[in-house]
Order: C-alpha cells, then sequence, then structure tokens
C-alpha cells in the first residue's frame, strides 16, 4: 500500500469514519445506462469518450486511405473527387466528432468531482447536449450516402466552391455537413452554458476561484471562448446554407455577395476553437505534472490567469488566416502583432510546467509520458506557430503542408497527446479498474514515433511549396509524403495497444484504489469509481490550494475522514 | 568569510550554465544557416527577405526549443523519483521574479521578430504591391470583357478557372504557360472567373489568392532563369491538384523571341489535365463523388509542355 501524501503522519485515526454511509449508490455497474438518456454527468462523460473514440476510429481510417493515396504522387487509389471529400469529412470528423465531444467528455467527468459538486447544475440540458453529437454524427455520416457523395470543399466550406451543389439536388453532401455543424455548435453552446455555471456557481465551500484545479480554469477560458464565438460561425453556417439551397447570394459575387465576408465568419471561431481544444489539454498538462514531479505547480495564479490571456487574444487573431486574401497591409500587421502575442501566455504556460519537473521526483508512468511527449511536440509547433504569424514567412508556406504539419502537431501531438494523458490518468477514477502499464507505454512509444514520421516531414514538403489538400504531387515531394504515409499507418497500429488496453482492463483489470497517483485534489478524495452524486451531502470544505505536494497542508477540513471512507469503498 | 574551496562549487552551474547557452548557440546559429537548405531556389526579390526572415524565426526558434527541451531533459536524466522514493520533490511554489522575467523576454523576443517582419513585409510591397481594383459586378465586368479597360500598361492578365491557368499578354498572346523576362518587374491582373484560386510561385515566395467577384493587380520581379512550378494554393474543388502549370524565366531576349513567335501560332484548345481527368473520369463511367465539370481549356498560341522538367 502506497503512503497518501495526503495523510498526515500525526493525523489521529478516527473509528467512527469507517461507519460513514456505505455502499456507493449507483456507481456504474450495470453497462446498460451508458446507452441511453443519462442525467448523471459520469455517465456522459463516459458516453462522450466512448463515442469520441469511435469517431477517432472513423477519422483515423479516413487519415489512412488520404496516405494511401499520397504515398505515390500520381492520384491513383481513389479519385480526386473522393480524395476531396476523404480529407473533408477527416477534418470534420476528427474536429466536431473526436476533439469536442471528448473533451466535453473530460469535461463532464472531472469538472463536477473536482470543484464538489454533485452533478452539472443543468443535467437534463447536459443529456441532451451529448444526444445531439450521435444525431449529427449520423447525420455526417450519411452524407456518404447520398447522391455525390459527402462535402468535397475542405472543412472550411469557403463558397464558392462549398456552393456549386454539382448535382444540383437538394440534400447534397454540403447540405449535410452544414446541417451536422449548425448541430454540433447547439451542442457546444448548450454544454458551455452549463459547464461555466456548474464552474462558477457550484463549487464547495472554501473553493475560491483561486483555489480550482488550473483544469477548471482552462474549461472556463475555453468554454468562454464557445459562448462568444460559436453564433458567429453558426450564423456563418446558417447564410451558407441559405446560399447553397435558397438561392441567396451573401456570399456569391454574382450576386453582389463577397466570399471574404464567409472566411471572416468562419475564422472568428474556427481560430479560437483550437483554443477551445488545447485549453483544457493546457489543464491536463497542468494537473499532471505536479501529480508525476511530485511538486507544486510552478507560479499558479499566473499559469490560472494566463488561460483567460489566451481566451482574449485568440478573439482577436482571426485574420492572419487570411493574409493572402487580398487583406490590406495595416491589417496584416495588426493581426501578426496580436497573434505573436498569444506566444507570451502560452510561454509563461510552458515555463512553468518545465519548472514544475525541475528538481521533481519525476516518475516515468504512462500518463506522464504522454504529458511530456504532448509538452515537447507543444513547443515545436508554438515556434512554426510564430513564423506562420509573420506575414512574409506565411505568404509563402501559407496553405502549404507546412501549415497542415503545424496544425497536426498541435492538434494531435499536442491535444490528442494531451487527451490520452488524461485518459490514462483518470482511467482508474473513472472506471474503478487500473490500466495495464506495459500496454500503456507501448501506446505512447509507438504513438510518439509514428506522430513525428507523420507529421515532420510534412513542415519539410510545405517549405518546398507542396500545397496542402492536393490528391497529386510533383515527384520531388515523394519521399517526404511517404514517410508521412509511413508515420500515419504506425499511428494507425498504435491505436491497437489502446483499445486492447481499454477494454481488457475495464473488462478484467485489477481493483483500483482510491488515489492510486498519491494525487491530491477533491476528485481523489472519492472512491473509485465515485458515486453517483460524488460527495452528496457531505461536500468536504477547501482549506488550502490545489497543488500541495510537499507542503505538508491538507486539501480540505476533516481529510482523514474523506480519505478513509474513500479507500474503505 | 567564503572559504577558497566552495568556490568551484559555486560556480559549477554558472559554468555548466554558461556552456549550455554557448552550445545552444552555436546549433541554433547552425540551424539557422541550415534552414536556407529547406526552402527551394530563390528566383525572385522577395525571396532573400523572405528566407532571411525564415532564418532568423528558425534560429531564435531553435534556441528556444533546445533549451526547453535541455530543461526538460536534464530534469529526465536527473530528477527521475527511484522506484521506491514515495517522497515529494522540493515544494517550490513559483517565484515572482522569474515569472516577471519569462514573461517579460518572450514579449520583447516575439515584438522584435514581429517589428522586423513588419520591416520585411513593407519590402515586399514596395518590390510588388497587390492593390484591390475592382469588386463585385465591376470585377465580373472586367473578367468578361477579357481585358479590363484600365489594366496598367504591361500587365500580364491571369485568368484563373476550374481548372486551368491563362495568361494574356499585353500584344494579345494567350498562354496557358507563364514566360517572364528576368530582372523585370511584371504585373499581373489577377482574375478568377468562378471559385478562389492561389497564385502561388514557391521559387518567389509568392502566393495572391484570386477572388472572384474581386480584380487584384499584382507585381513581382524574377531574378533566375529557369523553370518554376505555379500552383493553384487555394483549394478549387474536384481537380484542383492538377490545377498547375509552369513558369518560365527567361532573358528579356529570348522572352521577346518567344512572345513573337507565340504571336504566329493560331490558337488551339490547351493541353489540359484536368479536362484529360475528367474525359477518363467519364470513360470508366463516372464513378466517384459529385464535382462540377472542367472548365474547356482555354483557347491559346502556347500550350504548358506537361513533359518540361522544373527546378523548383
Amino acid at each position: 500500500m502506497k503512503p497518501d501524501p495526503q495523510m498526515s503522519p500525526s493525523s489521529v485515526f478516527d473509528p467512527r469514519v469507517l461507519k460513514a454511509p456505505h455502499p456507493v449508490p449507483g456507481a456504474p455497474d450495470n453497462w446498460r445506462r451508458f446507452f441511453g438518456f443519462n442525467t448523471d454527468a459520469k455517465v456522459i462523460g463516459i458516453q462522450y469518450i466512448a463515442l469520441a473514440l469511435f469517431f477517432l476510429l472513423v477519422g483515423g481510417l479516413l487519415a489512412m486511405i488520404m496516405r494511401g493515396e499520397l504515398l505515390t504522387p500520381p492520384s491513383d487509389l481513389v479519385d480526386p473527387t473522393v480524395y476531396n471529400g476523404l480529407y473533408t469529412m477527416h477534418g470534420t470528423v476528427m474536429l466536431f466528432l473526436f476533439l469536442f465531444p471528448i473533451l466535453n467528455g473530460f469535461n463532464n467527468l472531472l469538472i463536477p468531482p473536482m470543484i464538489g459538486a454533485p452533478d452539472m447544475a443543468f443535467p437534463r440540458l447536459n443529456a441532451a447536449a451529448f444526444w445531439i453529437v450521435p444525431v449529427f454524427g449520423v447525420v455526417l455520416m450519411a452524407s456518404f450516402l447520398v447522391p455525390g457523395g459527402p462535402s468535397s470543399s475542405g472543412w472550411w466550406a469557403y463558397p464558392p466552391v462549398s456552393t456549386q451543389n454539382p448535382l444540383n439536388h437538394f440534400i447534397n453532401g454540403q447540405f449535410l455537413w452544414i446541417l451536422a455543424v449548425a448541430l454540433s455548435g447547439v451542442s457546444s453552446i448548450m454544454g458551455a452554458v452549463n459547464f461555466c455555471t456548474t464552474i462558477l456557481r457550484m463549487r464547495a465551500p472554501g473553493m475560491t476561484l483561486f483555489r480550482m484545479p488550473i483544469f477548471c480554469w482552462t474549461a472556463l477560458a475555453a468554454q468562454a471562448i464557445q459562448l462568444g464565438g460559436l453564433p458567429v460561425l453558426t450564423a456563418g453556417a446558417v447564410m451558407l446554407l441559405f446560399d447553397l439551397s435558397f438561392g441567396t447570394s451573401f456570399f456569391r459575387p454574382e450576386g453582389g455577395g463577397d466570399p471574404m465576408l464567409y472566411q471572416h465568419f468562419f475564422w472568428f471561431y474556427s481560430h479560437p476553437a483550437v483554443y477551445v481544444m488545447v485549453l483544457p489539454v493546457f489543464g491536463i498538462f497542468s494537473e499532471l505534472f505536479p501529480v508525476y514531479a511530485r511538486k507544486p505547480l510552478f507560479g499558479y495564479h499566473v499559469v490560472a490567469l494566463a488561460s483567460f490571456g489566451i481566451t482574449f487574444l485568440s478573439l482577436i487573431v482571426w485574420v492572419h488566416h487570411m493574409f493572402t486574401s487580398g487583406t490590406p497591409q495595416w491589417m496584416r500587421n495588426v493581426f501578426m502583432v496580436t497573434t505573436m502575442l498569444i506566444a507570451v501566455p502560452t510561454g509563461i504556460k510552458v515555463f512553468a510546467w518545465l519548472a514544475t519537473l525541475w528538481r521533481g521526483k519525476i516518475r516515468l508512468s504512462t500518463p506522464m509520458l504522454f504529458a511530456l511527449g504532448g509538452l515537447f511536440n507543444f513547443i515545436f509547433a508554438g515556434i512554426t506557430g510564430v513564423m506562420l504569424a509573420t506575414v512574409p514567412v506565411d505568404i509563402h508556406v501559407g496553405n502549404t503542408y507546412f501549415v497542415v504539419g503545424h496544425f497536426h502537431t498541435v492538434i494531435f501531438s499536442t491535444i490528442t497527446f494531451g487527451v490520452f494523458a488524461g485518459i490514462y490518468h483518470w482511467f482508474p477514477k473513472f472506471t474503478g479498474k487500473m490500466y495495464y502499464e506495459g500496454l500503456g507505454k507501448l501506446h505512447f512509444l509507438l504513438t510518439f514515433i509514428g506522430a513525428q514520421l507523420n507529421f515532420l516531414p510534412m513542415h519539410w514538403a510545405g517549405l518546398m511549396g507542396m500545397p496542402r489538400r492536393v490528391a497529386s504531387y510533383d515527384p520531388e515531394f515523394a519521399f517526404a509524403n511517404v514517410l508521412a504515409s509511413l508515420g500515419a499507418f504506425l499511428l494507425g497500429v498504435a491505436t491497437i495497444p489502446f483499445l486492447l488496453n481499454m477494454v481488457s482492463s475495464w473488462v478484467r483489470g485489477p481493483r483500483a484504489p482510491a488515489n492510486p497517483w498519491g494525487a491530491i485534489g477533491l476528485e481523489w478524495l472519492l472512491p473509485s469509481p465515485p458515486p453517483a452524486e460524488n460527495f452528496e451531502h457531505d461536500v468536504p470544505t477547501v482549506i488550502s490550494g490545489p497543488y500541495g505536494y510537499g507542503l505538508g497542508k491538507p486539501l480540505v477540513d476533516d481529510q482523514e475522514r474523506y480519505v478513509a471512507r474513500s479507500q474503505e469503498a | 568569510m567564503t572559504s577558497e574551496s566552495s568556490m568551484p562549487r559555486q560556480l559549477l552551474p554558472g559554468l555548466l550554465l554558461a556552456g549550455a547557452v554557448a552550445t545552444n548557440l552555436v546549433l541554433s546559429f547552425s540551424m539557422a544557416r541550415i534552414s536556407h537548405q529547406w526552402l527551394p531556389v530563390q528566383a525572385s526579390t522577395a525571396a532573400p527577405y523572405v528566407d532571411d526572415l525564415f532564418a532568423l524565426e528558425t534560429g531564435i526558434g531553435s534556441f528556444i526549443f533546445l533549451g526547453c527541451i535541455g530543461v526538460m531533459v536534464w530534469t529526465l536524466l536527473f530528477n527521475r523519483a527511484d522506484k521506491y522514493d514515495m517522497d515529494d520533490g522540493d515544494p517550490i511554489e513559483g517565484n515572482l521574479r522569474l515569472e516577471i522575467v519569462w514573461t517579460i523576454i518572450p514579449l520583447v523576443i516575439v515584438m522584435l521578430i514581429a517589428w522586423k517582419a513588419i520591416g520585411v513585409s513593407q519590402t515586399l510591397a514596395s518590390l510588388g504591391g497587390k492593390v484591390r481594383v475592382a469588386g463585385a459586378e465591376d470585377a465580373v465586368q472586367v473578367a468578361e470583357s477579357g481585358s479590363g479597360g484600365s489594366a496598367p500598361a504591361g500587365a500580364i492578365e491571369v485568368i484563373a478557372r476550374q481548372w486551368s491557368w491563362e495568361f494574356v499578354y499585353p500584344n494579345g498572346v494567350r498562354s496557358t504557360e507563364l514566360h517572364l523576362p528576368v530582372n523585370e518587374q511584371v504585373t499581373f491582373r489577377l482574375i478568377s472567373m468562378d471559385v478562389l484560386h492561389g497564385f502561388f510561385i514557391p521559387a518567389f515566395r509568392l502566393k495572391q489568392d484570386l477572388i472572384p467577384g474581386s480584380v487584384i493587380d499584382y507585381s513581382l520581379t524574377p531574378t533566375r532563369e529557369g523553370r518554376y512550378r505555379l500552383r493553384d494554393s487555394m483549394f478549387s474543388g474536384g481537380y484542383f491538384a492538377a490545377n498547375q502549370t509552369d513558369v518560365v524565366v527567361e532573358s528579356a531576349t529570348t522572352f521577346s523571341r518567344w512572345l513573337e513567335a507565340a504571336a504566329k501560332v493560331p490558337l488551339q484548345p490547351a493541353a489540359n489535365p484536368a479536362t484529360d481527368l475528367y474525359r477518363q473520369r467519364l470513360a470508366r463511367g463516372d464513378r466517384g463523388w459529385a464535382t462540377v465539370p472542367p472548365a474547356p481549356p482555354p483557347l491559346v498560341h502556347v500550350s504548358q509542355d506537361p513533359l518540361a522538367g522544373h527546378e523548383a
């Protein structure tokens, strides 16, 4: 039995704690609860994560077909129009059906226990928000079956390409795509209302804002972007739908519209959307580094506030996607400066994590490996991000594979690494089972190598002038593309140990103790898995900050009682 | 009184740090030098400025990357917990001075890069500017009339379609291959007939979107003779990947000879990869997902040579 750092050696054992109410009511013991309308945030969280992982496989399969096509310069595996549909759907599935849902899964699982709340503020709204996801997932998948195939205009869906509707059918792939994106927006806004309200209104006694775990800070910062930005994207999507289906001319030049207007609508949300995804992962990094380095998070206050610095700046950078679109010089300069400023709050976080590692007692378990790998990749992506921000370099590499490489280093090699780190770290807490460390490490190794092999050569291809979104390319790019394809296939292989680990350890893994990592946090004062309403009527009073490693201060009043109760369950 | 024997002990971390910083500086400087090799040949006046800025960013970026990774590797080597060591690390909660330093220094660095980049950006604008000369219906008229009435003298019209490039010279020569005289500033009038396209010549380090409903005047100066690739960089639908052609930069005399000879060739439909691919698709039973059919290949005096090799 590992000694628990939260139990100070001088604590007096009180036998009465063993009489605390048990067993846990409603602990997940029946798999059926995951397939129905359930208002328990922990069930919804697992629903989100399981559905998202399914779509990770779908999106990954699409990616592997694309990389199969790109193994050779000519377009020979699939028709170019099919390639266009594949890359459009790959991006859409990965963003709207993998990353957003899986991060909402984390929000659902983590926010209530971390702040000591019994559930989300609006449990039925929460369940409704989740159930929209499979609905629009079906809508999007159905677009593979309509005549003409799915949307093939890229995940940006820039008009006029997106409004061309070659077959002139009312129900077409692009129509279903817009419908799915709009539904995703509705679901995300419902989620955002819920997460913000829960964090702001339902914290345990004593948990001031500056005693919240960083994950909650980043979730709040990210969901604030959703509330501010998503209505703009949804408005743009509605206008696009009207142009496509009802003959309006918001974006049609021949009717007096302007295709550039759509780009503003799109990027005003869709650049910040990357921060919606990366902020919670910054939260996951901030949770994990202290646990596995056994040190307090360095500069907690600044790291917390930097999240909102990122939120603010993320809303005023969108035009950097339009440097070559005819944007005037002064505007390019303004948006270049705002974009580069983002390096400052993100830099603060990176340095804080490195300082957290410094002179720690580092344990390289699977979650820590993924967090470190994600940080490594993120530093690289941050540097190529600053390059992309500068107008002259962006004019050359914009819309090339350099951007694809940068974007995937953020979206996969940072965000998805963080997601994997989070899954392994909280797996014991929410399933009550330990995962297999060996399979986890194998998963990390394959994923790390696969990611570098896949995304590094893309930067080079882009610098040499290979445009993104091409189904065929000139032979000089073959070497980089073969490497990238091998990396992509390796990433496909890497999911095998992951899935094997998740399924087998959940079914028959060893039972997880309440706090296997010796971590500090309210969620670790609950049994594994936590009861339906977490602390129920016995919510602890928080008396110190969230990362007291080595400080010897208890997190909550009467900590021994909570620890004993969580272990007994 | 400090004992003399403790001096080296105090100096050691400083020396290590100085050594690490020096190594990092050397490595970063070499990365900046090497970065030029990751780019195609320089063939326009803009290219050296872009490449130098990229090299500067590579250098600074490498320094920061290696510095951070150095710290990470150090902790992984020397700050690992032993197998049964369940102790906590040093409970350091922060250091205000350090936090201020690592806020200010990145701020200064990115603002210096931004300042430098704005300078380069202005230089590029002076080497070859871009002006949106018409919008909305005017632009459609300019595009349909074939030649803009107010086109600057000597402007080459660049007409992008799904999926072809057509270049119309002031003397009326039409070509799907772009020939340019070396070391002379040329002005293009960028027109899209259908959707967004991107006028991208990697060897020139230049890219400008063509926007339906806008006419954009755009100029540049090629500086190196050779055959380079012009690629559509903004996704334009079905056969986007095939929408590429060549730019031939040649001496002024060769160029004028080419222009004269071209004028004597009768107009004929240009060879067009997208049309060929679409014809193959129809022959195979029109399988695949929906696409608008390619626009008819433009009638030109000179068609792009599909077999010619390009340098970049």
